[in-house]
């Protein structure tokens, strides 16, 4: 009986997402503002992305809020492995890493970092930002984890950059405020020529802060999770 | 190029399916794994690098390595 009515009630909940998806007008265009930033987000951000006009300059403030969310969420994680009965000192009885995996790590290791930080220095030209840039410089240090169990980050360096990189977000985004503009996190540099490193006024300052911040992040995850481990 | 898509496709689904099915918990999180690869170079392929790039560091990289070392802390099979 239970079996009948739960089928019957899913079978009229499917029915009903399906005729109110019938007027939904998929594949076309309602919104006008996707066009508004292709034709206008070079000139008016000055990034040559325009991803990345749109997630650091349109909408910085969604940004911001994501990297919240993020800082919460390894605070979390945190504070939930400290809770479960913090560090568990065991005789390491994994064997030593192989030969191929120390000597990758000993020349991938600064050609990840590299390329971390390329990407996020370059996000307001090339595909990438902050985000991107930052996962990868936090596989670079998982790779050092799985390679060499007895090195650690130092956690007091790793939390400098974590503030730093918040720190330098939220400070460029309030001095904005005060410099004359109406709005948090409006772009007051000078917005330099199309195209070059030094451009787009303060978005690749952002991008910077935000990859340190969030490699610093992911690092401390894996981090934390490793601690208990061994 | 088409043919690539459905291919790709086809794999991930069958992948999506086995990270499902799959008892073993490592072979469930690989099949995860593929699934985010795939899915990184389909955004690759619908012109959308910055997706692609976050989701093939992300997706791919450090949550197979966060998963891999959660079920080193539990348990290897699913009850």
């Amino acid at each position: 009986m239970r079996t009948t009515v739960s089928i019957v009630l899913l079978a009229v909940v499917i029915l009903g997402f399906g005729l109110s998806l019938l007027d939904v007008p998929f594949a076309e265009r309602k919104s006008q503002i996707g066009d508004y930033y292709i034709v206008n987000g070079r000139d008016q951000t000055g990034a040559t992305n325009i991803v990345t006009s749109v997630v650091l300059d349109y909408r910085g403030f969604d940004t911001l809020g994501e990297i919240t969310v993020l800082f919460v969420a390894a605070l979390g994680l945190g504070a939930v492995m400290a809770a479960a009965g913090g560090r568990r000192e065991r005789p390491s009885t994994t064997e030593p890493p192989s030969l191929v995996l120390r000597t990758g790590t000993n020349v991938l290791f600064p050609l990840l970092i590299l390329f971390g930080v390329y990407i996020f220095v370059h996000g307001h030209l090339t595909p990438g930002g902050g985000f991107q840039g930052g996962a990868i410089i936090a596989s670079a240090f998982l790779l050092v984890y799985l390679c060499c169990r007895e090195r650690r980050i130092n956690l007091a360096r790793k939390t400098a950059a974590d503030s730093l990189g918040g720190i330098v977000f939220v400070g460029l985004g309030l001095v904005g405020l005060a410099v004359g503009s109406r709005y948090f996190l409006s772009d007051f540099l000078p917005k330099g020529s199309l195209d070059t490193l030094f451009s787009a006024g303060m978005i690749p300052i952002i991008y910077i802060a935000i990859g340190i911040k969030v490699g610093a992040e992911l690092a401390g995850v894996i981090d934390d999770l490793l601690e208990e481990t061994e | 190029m088409i043919i690539i898509v459905t291919i790709l496709v086809a794999v991930m689904l069958a992948a999506a399916v086995a990270a499902f099915v799959f008892k073993e918990l490592l072979s469930a999180v690989l099949a995860a794994c593929l699934v985010s690869l795939i899915a990184s170079i389909l955004f690759l392929f619908l012109q959308a690098p910055d997706v692609a790039m976050a989701e093939a560091s992300i997706g791919a990289a450090l949550v197979t390595a966060i998963f891999v070392i959660a079920i080193k802390r539990t348990g290897k099979r699913e009850e």
